[in-house]
C-alpha cells in the first residue's frame, strides 16, 4: 500500500531510504520537495513531503563547518513533522530566483523553506496538493485516508498532473526541451573557437563535392606544371652553359627543345591556374551563399526570446560579415594553403630524387618553422575571436543609433553617441595593437628563418659542388626550388591568421545554426482547421529570467467575445498577449485553442490565425500595397482596396502621390503614426484571423485620429475573438467583459458596470483617468465619449 | 476644357449610377452625382505603376472619396478620355525612356534623359535616391523632388542601362 501511492511521486534515491522510515504504513505521499537553501539562504539539502496528515521536513543541521556537497550518509538529517492539525496552509512567494514556501496559521509563520526555481514546479504542486488536503480536512467531508478509495481519490490530482506534464515533454521531445530550459537560462558555449569547427563547414560543401574535386585534380595539376622549370635549369646548366664554358660550342637544337620546354610548363601552368581558382571561387561562392541563407533561414525560426536577448549589430555582422570572411578564406586562403602544400610537398620529393643530402640540409628549417605556427596560433586566435567581439561592438552602436536617432537628437546626445563610439573604436583599437605585436615579429620571424636556410644550402652547396659530389646545375635547380619553396612557407604561415579568422568566424555561425528555438515545434502537429476562437489560459505561470510575470492565471475567452485587459504598465498584459501568440511559451500551465495546447500546433499555422495590432505599427520598406498583403502575399489589388476601407485607410492613401503604389520607408516616414495604424489594420484585416489581438493599437495617436482609428478597429472586431489591452479605458468601450490585472495576476473581471460597482482595482484606475480629464489633461475627450459609449 | 462632358456610368461600387464630370471654363473639374455637386474634384489611380488602368477613385477637394471605379476600361470611351483629361490634371510621373548622357558617376549627378513627357535634365542627388519598386521598375527621385519611373529596365537600351549600371 505504502509503496504503490509513494511510486507515483517520485523521492530522490538518496532519500528513499529516509523517508519510507518515517512513514506509516496508511501514509499517502502527495508531493515531495528538494529544498536546496537553508534559511539565510546558503545551499544545503533537504526534503519536504507532503502526506495527507502531515508535512515532513529533513533539513541539514545549519553549521558553518557542513559541506553541503557531501552525501547524505554523513550528516543526518533532522526531522520536523508538522501534522494537519495546525491547520496552516502552504503559501508560495518568490522573488528574484529564490522561491519561498511558507506554513502560516491563523496566527504566525510556523516554517519557511527557501529553494532555487529549478524546484519551483514541484513547489507549487505541493503546496496545491497541501491545501488541497486541509481543505478537505476542515471540511471531513472524506475523512483523511481512512479507506482505499479515498486514499485514490486523493492522489488522482497529483497523478494527473504528472501525466500532463509528461504528455508536454512528449510532445516537444525531452531533448528540446531541456535544450529549450539550457538556452533560456543563457548557458552559452565559451570555448574557443577550434580550428575543427571549420570542418562543420563539410555539410555545406557537401552538395559541391565533384566541383571540388575537379578542383583539387586541377590544382595538383597545375602545381606540377609550375615546378617544371626549375627542374630544367639543371640540364641547361649542365648541358649547355658549362660545356660552353670548358670550351664546347652551344647545340641550339638542345636549347630550343629546353626552351621549349620552359614556355610549354608556364602556358599549361598558367591555364590550369586559371581553371582551377574560377572553379573553386565559384564553389566557395555557392557555399558561402548557402551558409548565408540558412542562417537567415534559421534565424526567422529562432522565438522572440532570442532577439530579445541579442543585438541587431551583432546578428547583423554575424550572417553579412562573417559568412563574407568564410568565403574568402575557402576560396583565397585555402586554395593558396592547398597549393602550396601540394608544392611543397612535390618540391621535396623532387629534391630527394635529385640528391637526398642536400635535401635533408634545405628541410632543415621545417621543423622550427612548424614549432613558430605552432606556439602562435593559439594566441593569435584568441585575439581574433576578441576583434570579431569589438567589431560587434562597433556595428552596435550604430544599430542602436541609427534607429533611435530621434531620440538622440531631441536628448541632444549626439555628443554622447560619439563618445561611445569612439570608446567602441579605442577598444577594437587596442585589441588589435596586441595582436598585431605578435603579428608583426611572427612574420619576419618566418622571412629570417628562409634566409639562413637559403644561407645553409649555398654553403653546404658549395662545399659539395667543391667535393664534386653535385654539379653545379644541381645547386642552381636547388637554389631556384628553394626560392619557391620558403616563400611558399612563408605564405603557408600566413594561412594560420586566416584560417583562425575562418574558425572564429564558423564558431559564430554556427552558434545561430546550432541554436534551438525556445518555442519549439512539436514533433507531430495537430492541424489547425476551422477553429472556433475559444482561448483558454489554466494555471498560467510566465517567468522572464527570474521574474514571474505571469502567475497562475486562469481565462476562458468564448468565440467571438472581445477582452479587453486593463491594469498599469508592468501588470503584465503585453506578456499575456505574447504567450498567446506563441512567442514565448509558458513556463507553467498551458494555453489552449478551441480545447488544443497550442504547442501541438505548427508556429506558422497557429500564427496565421491571429491578427496582431500592435503600438508603434512596423511597416517594412516597400509600396503600402505590399505592406497591406504582408501577412497574405497572395491577396488581389481588390481585395487590397477593400481591406484599406475598412481600416479607413483608403482616402488618405489615395491623396498620395503615388496611391497604393507609394514607397515607405523602414519605419514608415511620411506618414503619421495614426496612418501607420491604419495601415496595421488593414493588413490584420486583410488575414481575416479568427483571432484579433491589439496592443495599444490606439495609445500613440491623438484623440481625433483615435476616432478613426475606432472605426476601423470596430470593423475589424465584429465576428473575432478579440483581446484588446489599453491604457485608456475609453478605448475598452466595446469590450464584452474586462479583466483587470495587478502585478502578473487576474485580480477582477467582469463588464464595466459590475467592475464599477465592485468598487475595486478598475474602480481606482477609472477614477484615476476620470481625475486626469477633470483637470483637463488630453484624456477629456474619451471621458465623454466613453460615458457614451458605455452608460 | 470649356465644354461639358456628361458621363454615364456602370460599374460604381459606392455612389449613384449616373454621374457628371466636367472641367468649366476655369479649368475647375465637377463631378455631379445625382442631386449633389462638388466643385474642384481631382481624380487618382489606385495603382498608378503597377495597375493604371485599374482603379480610379474621384475625391472631392477635402479628399473624402465620392466615386470608385472599379476599372477605367469598364466606362464608355467618352467617359473614359474625360477621365484621363482630369487625371493629366494632377499626375506627373514622367518615364524615362533613354539616359543620354551623364555628367558625373559619383553623385550628385546631372542625367540627360528622355522621357514620355519629353527630354529633360535631372539632377540625382545621392545613390539612395533610386528606389526599387520591383525587380525591373525604379523609381528616380530628382533634387526637386520630380520622380522619373523606369518601368522596365531590360527594355532599356544598351547604353542607358550601363549608365544606370553604374548608380546602382
Amino acid at each position: 500500500m505504502v509503496l504503490t501511492s509513494v511510486s507515483h511521486v517520485e523521492i530522490p534515491q538518496d532519500w528513499l531510504a529516509l523517508v519510507h522510515s518515517s512513514l506509516s504504513s496508511h501514509e499517502n505521499v502527495l508531493a515531495v520537495l528538494e529544498v536546496d537553501l537553508d534559511r539565510r539562504l546558503c545551499f544545503t539539502r533537504g526534503l519536504l513531503v507532503a502526506t495527507d496528515e502531515r508535512l515532513l521536513s529533513w533539513s541539514m543541521p545549519e553549521a558553518v563547518d557542513v559541506d553541503p556537497s557531501r552525501d547524505l550518509q554523513g550528516k543526518s538529517p533532522r526531522l520536523e513533522i508538522l501534522p494537519i492539525e495546525l491547520l496552516a496552509r502552504l503559501n508560495h512567494l518568490d522573488f528574484a530566483g529564490v522561491g519561498t514556501l511558507e506554513l502560516v496559521d491563523s496566527q504566525k509563520q510556523i516554517a519557511k523553506w527557501r529553494f532555487t526555481l529549478a524546484n519551483n514546479v514541484k513547489a507549487v504542486a505541493l503546496q496545491t496538493a497541501w491545501n488541497r488536503s486541509l481543505e478537505r480536512y476542515l471540511h471531513a467531508s472524506i475523512p483523511p485516508a481512512s479507506s482505499t478509495s479515498g486514499a485514490l481519490a486523493q492522489l488522482a490530482p497529483i497523478h494527473a498532473g504528472s501525466v500532463q506534464d509528461e504528455k508536454v515533454g512528449e510532445l516537444l521531445g525531452s531533448q528540446d526541451l531541456e535544450r529549450s530550459r539550457s538556452v533560456a537560462l543563457g548557458e552559452a558555449d565559451e570555448a574557443p573557437a577550434s580550428t575543427w569547427g571549420l570542418l562543420r563547414l563539410w555539410r555545406f560543401a557537401k552538395p559541391y563535392k565533384t566541383r571540388l574535386l575537379v578542383g583539387f585534380l586541377l590544382t595538383l595539376a597545375s602545381t606540377a606544371a609550375t615546378l617544371v622549370p626549375p627542374y630544367l635549369t639543371m640540364p641547361l646548366m649542365d648541358n649547355v652553359l658549362i660545356p660552353f664554358q670548358n670550351g664546347k660550342d652551344i647545340e641550339l637544337e638542345h636549347v630550343a627543345i629546353y626552351l621549349l620546354g620552359l614556355l610549354t610548363a608556364a602556358l599549361l601552368a598558367w591555364s590550369l591556374g586559371w581553371l582551377k581558382t574560377y572553379i573553386l571561387a565559384l564553389v566557395s561562392e555557392r557555399i558561402g551563399a548557402d551558409l548565408r541563407t540558412s542562417a537567415y533561414d534559421h534565424l526567422m525560426k529562432l522565438s522572440l526570446e532570442y532577439f530579445g536577448g541579442r543585438r541587431t549589430g551583432d546578428l547583423m555582422t554575424r550572417i553579412g560579415g562573417e559568412t563574407d570572411r568564410i568565403c574568402v578564406f575557402l576560396s583565397l586562403h585555402l586554395l593558396d594553403f592547398a597549393t602550396d602544400f601540394v608544392m611543397i610537398v612535390m618540391t621535396a620529393i623532387i629534391l630527394f630524387t635529385i640528391d637526398p643530402y642536400l635535401a635533408m640540409v634545405t628541410l632543415l628549417p621545417l621543423p622550427f618553422i612548424y614549432w613558430l605556427i605552432h606556439v602562435v596560433r593559439d594566441r593569435l586566435r584568441l585575439g581574433f575571436e576578441k576583434i570579431d567581439r569589438v567589431w560587434s561592438e562597433l556595428t552596435n552602436v550604430l544599430a542602436d543609433t541609427i534607429p533611435g536617432i530621434r531620440v538622440v537628437k531631441a536628448f541632444a546626445q549626439e555628443g554622447r553617441e560619439s563618445a561611445r563610439f569612439k570608446e567602441a573604436n579605442k577598444h577594437n583599437l587596442a585589441v588589435n595593437d596586441r595582436i598585431n605585436f605578435l603579428w608583426s615579429l611572427f612574420s619576419p620571424t618566418v622571412t629570417l628563418m628562409t634566409e639562413v636556410g637559403l644561407l645553409i644550402v649555398w654553403a653546404f652547396g658549395i662545399w659539395q659542388v667543391a667535393k664534386h659530389q653535385v654539379t653545379v646545375g644541381v645547386l642552381t635547380a636547388f637554389l631556384a626550388y628553394i626560392g619557391r619553396f620558403y616563400t611558399r612557407l612563408d605564405s603557408m604561415s600566413r594561412i594560420v591568421s586566416h584560417t583562425q579568422k575562418a574558425a572564429a568566424g564558423t564558431k559564430r555561425i554556427f552558434e545561430i545554426l546550432d541554436h534551438v528555438s525556445s518555442v519549439p515545434e512539436p514533433n507531430d502537429p495537430v492541424k489547425v482547421s476551422n477553429i472556433e476562437g475559444e482561448i483558454k489560459l489554466s494555471h498560467a505561470s510566465f517567468r522572464y529570467g527570474n521574474r514571474l510575470v505571469i502567475k497562475d492565471l486562469n481565462l476562458t475567452i468564448k468565440p467571438g467575445e472581445m477582452i479587453g485587459l486593463v491594469g498599469q504598465s508592468g501588470s503584465g498584459k503585453s506578456t499575456l498577449v505574447n504567450l498567446i501568440c506563441r512567442f514565448y511559451d509558458l513556463s507553467e500551465g498551458k494555453v489552449e485553442l478551441d480545447g488544443v495546447d497550442i504547442r501541438r500546433f505548427m508556429l506558422a499555422d497557429y500564427r496565421t490565425h491571429i491578427g496582431l495590432v500592435l503600438q508603434e505599427p512596423f511597416l517594412f520598406f516597400g509600396t503600402i500595397a505590399d505592406n497591406i498583403s504582408y501577412g497574405r502575399s497572395g491577396a488581389s489589388r481588390k481585395e487590397i482596396i477593400a481591406a484599406a476601407r475598412a481600416a479607413h485607410a483608403h482616402e488618405f492613401i489615395l491623396r498620395l502621390p503615388q496611391a497604393y503604389d507609394s514607397l515607405v520607408g523602414e519605419r514608415g516616414q511620411g506618414l503619421s503614426g495614426g496612418e501607420r495604424q491604419r495601415i496595421s489594420i488593414a493588413r490584420a484585416l486583410l488575414i481575416n484571423p479568427k483571432i484579433l489581438i491589439m496592443d495599444e493599437a490606439t495609445s500613440s495617436v491623438d484623440t481625433e485620429t483615435e476616432q478613426e482609428i475606432q472605426k476601423a478597429l470596430d470593423n475589424l472586431v465584429k465576428g473575432r475573438t478579440t483581446i484588446a489591452i489599453a491604457h485608456r479605458l475609453s478605448t475598452l468601450k466595446r469590450a464584452d467583459r474586462l479583466v483587470v490585472m495587478e502585478q502578473g495576476e487576474m485580480v477582477e473581471e467582469g463588464s464595466h458596470d459590475a467592475l464599477m460597482a465592485k468598487q475595486g482595482a478598475y474602480w481606482r484606475l477609472y477614477q484615476a483617468q476620470a481625475h486626469q480629464a477633470e483637470l483637463g489633461l488630453p484624456l477629456a475627450n474619451e471621458k465623454s465619449s466613453y460615458d457614451q459609449g458605455l452608460i | 476644357m470649356s465644354d461639358t462632358h456628361v458621363l454615364t456610368h456602370h460599374s460604381v461600387e459606392n455612389g449613384p449610377q449616373d454621374f457628371k464630370l466636367w472641367s468649366d471654363a476655369f479649368g475647375i473639374w465637377h463631378l455631379s452625382l445625382g442631386d449633389e455637386s462638388h466643385e474642384h474634384v481631382i481624380a487618382v489611380r489606385a495603382f498608378p505603376i503597377s495597375a493604371p488602368k485599374d482603379g480610379v477613385s474621384i475625391l472631392s477637394r477635402e479628399g473624402k472619396e465620392l466615386l470608385w471605379l472599379e476599372r477605367l476600361t469598364d466606362v464608355p470611351s467618352e467617359a473614359q478620355h474625360n477621365i484621363e483629361l482630369c487625371l493629366q490634371n494632377r499626375e506627373f510621373m514622367p518615364e524615362i525612356t533613354k539616359l543620354d548622357a551623364v555628367n558625373s558617376f559619383v553623385t550628385p549627378s546631372r542625367w540627360s534623359v528622355q522621357t514620355t513627357r519629353g527630354a529633360t535634365e535631372l539632377l540625382l542627388k545621392g545613390e539612395e535616391d533610386i528606389k526599387r519598386l520591383s525587380a525591373n521598375t525604379l523609381i528616380v527621385s530628382d533634387a526637386y523632388g520630380v520622380q522619373f519611373l523606369i518601368k522596365d529596365l531590360p527594355s532599356l537600351d544598351r547604353q542607358s542601362r550601363k549608365f544606370l549600371d553604374r548608380f546602382l
